[in-house]
């Protein structure tokens, strides 16, 4: 039976996707599922948004000279790109997408425990963006993503206020998406999912989690701060009544560096789910992987001092954020020793989910080994505010989040959409991610060790070349994720019928329709297995059970 | 075709304030206390940034900052403080009456609280105006003159910065909890609550109890340290 | 086609910095090399080749765990060794070092030198010998850079930074300013040049017009009235200057505190912060407002040169407030 070009709904069984129709059943829905969908169609128009800032970025990068764009247009372009990609992509892109239609479903439960809050947050995303959007239409904000003072607070002259209130409410948007996983996880499991049988990819949200709820008001306040200093002409960070600006960056840091383990523990989580259905094969070191997410989470918030090395803090509180940053890589290692690990004698398959997970692997070691340079105090002060920093972090939040998003959409498109996207272009794009994302931030290794300026709109003639190499790559990573926008557009109406589970995977939510029923569970499932028991269910499958 | 809850028979049985993605009414009670101490966690975490920041200046301007006390009026904020407490008391018997079902006393309960709670605002507003008289109101347009201690002119303005701040942001909670106040007493006006479902009360009990200790910080952190310290 | 891949080193410390850079880098070619050929040979080696395969089911390793946790660390340990060897000795300028003074102001770097020379946006260096920079900013947070020699800092407005290299090489050197501070920031570059002992005399000599910046520094202290209260040699209204620098001074509070370069900025900025023991409050002016960062140096330099023969020799610790210290051995408050 063709069901390929078959009106969808002649034949499907009620999902949470046909049950009911209409906008309002969609802005009014309560279903954790449509409010993972409404995120991810948010979430994807502002990474495409970042991106084009991102775009002018390369473009205007091409030459030395500050000739495409005015300084100041320019110096707006590098912070919209940040404050953008940082607040309204890389925060919630996946516990507000993955992790809102996966959580509930991975313990067994019908929903998150506050499904009204859930749907409140997503509200509340679209306001912070509206007023970080309306920065942008105004006139824009040139601050950079990182808001230092007194630039900031005295100096600029564009909307910080208006950008800052717009962070500060996608900031509650967080709090809240943070606060519905922890309960949820606490008290909405399934009986028989104890703790130690959690999927990976819950225990990765968990620890996001935690640190959402205690990270982001800091950064709340901080901001708070900033726009009040702005708004009365007077406030704690001006030097000229013994304010100090350098407390801004304890205050700003101490968030936003724990930030960076809100955006790519998710990104672990859905490693992990990879690894072990592609490789049909349990994961190895399970309470160890599941461990360093948390420890992770908790040294994460020890370390900001890291981004202020050469601010003139004391030596020793240097030497002590130093050492603690090694340490905190410590945890990241052995996940990515542990995934390695799991394909040992493993059945390894190269479907596309499987092909970002190796580049994810790949680019995240690189990622984070450079980051050991920056926490080493004497290159730091060579390497600190030049490019490298900017190549370090685009590996990371690039290389490893971004890869980790596009594996779990490949991955999870099936169950979501109840299509399959295709397989061939999937792949053709997936190495156009890989290579154009090499080629666009490995030179700026280079550039900056040779001591290219981060923010910089005109650069030393010198280094043009390296530049250009940048471009180039840029141009190719546009165009790689691009093309899964178009077929993911493509299969919902196009894409083949995916039965309920594509993959032959473990976990709760391949037990499902494709897509889901409303309420997830017809009957509450009782768990009796750990997470990935692939052996079992080989031998069932080999023997017919 | 059996719907989520099973049959119709047993649909019936629970109570009508229990959310379907919840099994019973104990998991949804304890999903919504935990929900509201995680946020509490949060609320913690946004005053402590600036508790945090006023340590650090208080620590690089000790006696600026110790100073700044003569001019905050000790009457005031431990009235205030007392109209906190008491509205605790208030609120913590409220969460009891409605754990008793007693609908009355809630209601009388909640009202008093409520009274309690602008009572504070009202004072609070005496006091603000106490300082604008005294010109120590920096943050608009400069309503500044601290002559009494010139030495500290400069630094007292960061330590009034936070003093207006921090109470400001104080006073807003309190003006949130109020609304929530408010919806509360109507619900129980409906007489929506029993004693097999008082989560909305407890919860809001909950909140209302976290204000009052975030001012029980605020008081002998503005008022009090430092009134008595000799200064040259 | 210019394609440099690494920078000049022109610095003593330039080349431990890059000793260890290429430490760090060799492995991190050796992990990345070691992680994409494990996982390349294992997807090779265990492909899928039938749908029933059955992989074993093997749940970890203690000991594997450990050994991967720990041995990445102790050599971790070894970068942090290294890296805070390098950054202790950044700390800590030699006490003969030369001073320059550079006040960073959106969007130029103004350099004076105790000789009087001022120049914008060029700093030029005898080769072999210690430099020390002093830096003030006017306005927003700045830092210095120099890649050639590998150092840079922060120039945080309300206090002073100092910054301190030894030039190995003649050349002419990229100078950028690292810390984003608004519309011209990728402007407010400029040119480091290293020269030969003999050259760096010859340049000096052409001397600055207005003569050193002790001598500026006293023109400024006449203009602005400083000597009607504060007298050379005999007691005034205002405390005798004379000897004050780099000493420990009394204040009213029992405090005892060290005049360096900190504390006479802040004297002169907000006078009523530190009022020395015998003096009133509320009598010196404050200038703040009147008086730019680069003529609070001329002012301080000034100050400097009335050392009495045979004072102690400056040392570095700081004993204003606002500063926070530039050494390690005053200890911090954050």
């Amino acid at each position: 039976m063709s069901t390929v070009l078959q009106d969808p709904r002649a034949v499907e069984t009620p999902n949470y996707l046909n049950q009911e129709y209409g906008w309002k059943s969609w802005l009014f829905t309560k279903d954790h599922k449509r409010i993972a969908v409404l995120y991810i169609i948010s979430i994807t128009a502002m990474f495409f948004i970042g991106g084009i800032f991102a775009s002018l970025i390369r473009v205007e990068l091409l030459t030395p000279q500050g000739d495409l764009v005015n300084s100041d247009t320019y110096n707006k372009f590098f912070t919209m790109h940040g404050i953008v990609m940082v607040f309204f992509f890389l925060i919630p892109s996946i516990p507000a997408t993955l992790g809102n239609f996966f959580v509930p479903m991975m313990i067994g439960a019908k929903d998150l425990a506050f499904p009204r809050i859930n749907l409140l947050s997503w509200y509340i995303y679209i306001a912070g963006a509206a007023f970080a959007l309306a920065a942008v239409v105004l006139g824009g904000v040139d601050t950079g993503w990182t808001f230092y003072t007194p630039f900031s607070s005295t100096y600029s002259n564009t909307f910080v206020i208006t950008a800052a209130v717009g962070v500060f409410i996608a900031g509650f948007s967080s709090i809240l998406t943070g606060l519905n996983f922890i309960v949820t996880v606490h008290k909405m499991r399934a009986p028989g999912m104890t703790w130690g049988r959690l999927p990976l990819f819950v225990w990765a949200n968990y620890a996001t989690s935690l640190i959402q709820v205690l990270g982001t008001p800091v950064v709340a306040i901080t901001l708070a701060l900033v726009g009040l200093e702005r708004a009365f002409h007077i406030g704690i960070f001006d030097p000229a009544i013994g304010g100090d600006p350098i407390l801004f960056q304890h205050m700003f840091w101490f968030y936003s560096h724990p930030a960076v383990y809100i955006m790519i523990l998710p990104g672990m989580g859905v490693i992990s789910e990879l690894v072990t259905c592609y490789s049909r094969k349990g994961i190895f070191g399970y309470p160890f992987v599941a461990g360093s997410s948390l420890g992770i989470a908790i040294i994460g918030f020890l370390v900001w001092g890291h981004h202020m090395f050469v601010t003139g803090m004391s030596m020793y509180a240097s030497l002590y954020f130093s050492l603690l940053s090694f340490l905190v890589a410590v945890p990241s290692a052995i996940k990515v020793f542990n995934w390695t690990a799991t394909m040992f004698r493993g059945s390894i398959s190269f479907d596309t989910p499987m092909l970002y997970a190796f580049g994810f692997i790949g680019l995240f070691t690189i990622g984070g080994l450079t980051g050991l340079f920056l926490a080493t105090l004497g290159v730091d002060v060579h390497v600190t505010d030049t490019y490298f920093v900017v190549a370090h972090f685009h590996y990371v939040m690039v290389g490893g989040m971004v890869l980790a998003y596009l594996g779990g959409m490949h991955y999870w498109w099936p169950k979501i959409s109840g299509r399959l996207y295709p397989e061939g272009w999937a792949k053709f794009a997936c190495l156009l991610v890989f290579a154009g994302f090499n080629l666009t931030f490995f030179p700026q290794f280079i550039l900056g060790y040779l001591g290219q300026p981060r923010r910089y709109h005109a650069y030393a003639p010198e280094f043009q070349v390296l530049n250009v190499m940048s471009t180039a790559g840029a141009s190719i990573l546009g165009l790689g994720y691009i093309i899964p926008l178009i077929y993911f557009l493509w299969s919902m109406k196009y894409g083949p019928k995916a039965g309920n589970n594509p993959w032959r995977a473990t976990g709760l939510e391949w037990q499902t329709s494709s897509p889901p029923p409303t309420f997830n569970f017809e009957k509450t499932p009782i768990v009796t297995e750990e997470a990935y028991s692939y052996h079992t269910q080989n031998q069932k499958e080999t023997h017919g059970g | 075709m059996a719907d989520a809850h099973g049959t119709v028979a047993e649909h019936a049985e629970h109570s009508p304030h229990l959310r379907h993605h919840f099994d019973d009414m104990a998991q949804q009670f304890d999903s919504a206390t935990l929900g509201m101490w995680v946020f509490l966690l949060t609320e913690i975490m946004f005053f402590g940034g600036m508790f945090g920041a006023y340590t650090v200046y208080r620590g690089m301007y000790p006696e600026a900052f110790a100073s700044t006390s003569q001019f905050m009026n000790p009457f005031y904020g431990a009235l205030n403080t007392a109209v906190l407490i008491v509205s605790s008391l208030t609120m913590a018997l409220a969460v009891r009456a409605s754990r008793l079902g007693e609908q009355k006393m809630l209601q009388l309960f909640l009202i008093l609280t409520m009274i309690f709670g602008l009572a504070f605002l009202v004072i609070k507003g005496f006091e603000y105006h106490e300082h604008w008289v005294d010109m120590k109101v920096p943050i608009i347009g400069g309503h500044w003159n601290y002559s009494e201690f010139p030495q500290f002119a400069r630094q007292a303005q960061i330590m009034f910065c936070f003093y207006f701040f921090m109470t400001g942001f104080h006073a807003l909670h309190m003006v949130v909890r109020l609304g929530l106040m408010t919806t509360i007493f109507v619900m129980a006006k409906r007489g929506t609550f029993s004693s097999s479902y008082f989560t909305p009360v407890e919860i809001s009990g909950l909140y209302w109890h976290f204000v009052d200790i975030v001012w029980i910080f605020l008081f002998p952190l503005l008022y009090l340290i430092g009134r008595t310290k000799k200064l040259i | 086609m210019q394609l440099p891949l690494f920078p000049e080193a022109a610095s003593a410390i330039a080349s431990s910095v890059d000793y260890l850079y290429f430490y760090l880098t060799a492995v991190t070619i050796v992990m990345t090399a070691l992680i994409f050929a494990v996982v390349f040979f294992f997807a090779l080696k265990y492909r899928r080749r039938s749908e029933h395969e059955i992989p074993p089911p093997i749940h970890g390793s203690l000991k594997l765990e450990i050994a991967w946790s720990v041995l990445p660390f102790l050599v971790m340990l070894t970068f942090f060794w290294w890296g805070a060897q390098i950054f202790f000795a950044n700390a800590s300028p030699p006490p003969d070092a030369m001073d320059i003074y550079a006040v960073g102001k959106q969007w130029m770097w103004k350099i004076q030198y105790p000789e009087g020379q001022r120049e914008i946006n060029e700093l030029h260096v005898p080769v072999n010998r210690p430099i020390k920079v002093t830096l003030a900013s006017e306005d927003v947070i700045h830092s210095f850079f120099i890649p050639a020699f590998r150092v840079k800092h922060d120039v945080v407005p309300g206090r002073y930074d100092i910054m301190w290299f030894t030039p190995t090489k003649p050349g002419r050197y990229h100078l950028f300013c690292a810390e984003y501070c608004g519309t011209e920031h990728s402007g407010m570059v400029g040119w480091v040049t290293v020269m030969t002992e003999n050259d760096y005399e010859n340049w000096l000599a052409g001397g600055g017009s207005e003569g050193t910046m002790a001598q500026q520094g006293e023109r400024l202290f006449g203009q602005l009235g400083c000597a009607t209260c504060h007298q050379l040699d005999q007691q005034g209204r205002g405390p005798i200057l004379r000897g004050v620098y780099g000493s420990r001074v009394q204040l009213q509070n029992g405090q005892a505190v060290l005049a360096d370069d900190a504390f006479i900025r802040e004297s002169i900025l907000n006078p009523n912060a530190k009022v020395l023991a015998g003096y009133k409050a509320d009598v010196m002016p404050t200038f703040q407002g009147q008086i730019t960062e680069e003529q609070l140096l001329q002012l301080i330099v000034y100050v400097k040169s009335l050392a009495i023969q045979g004072a102690p020799p400056v040392s570095e610790q700081s004993g204003a407030a606002a500063t926070p210290n530039q050494t390690p051995t005053t200890g911090e408050k954050k």
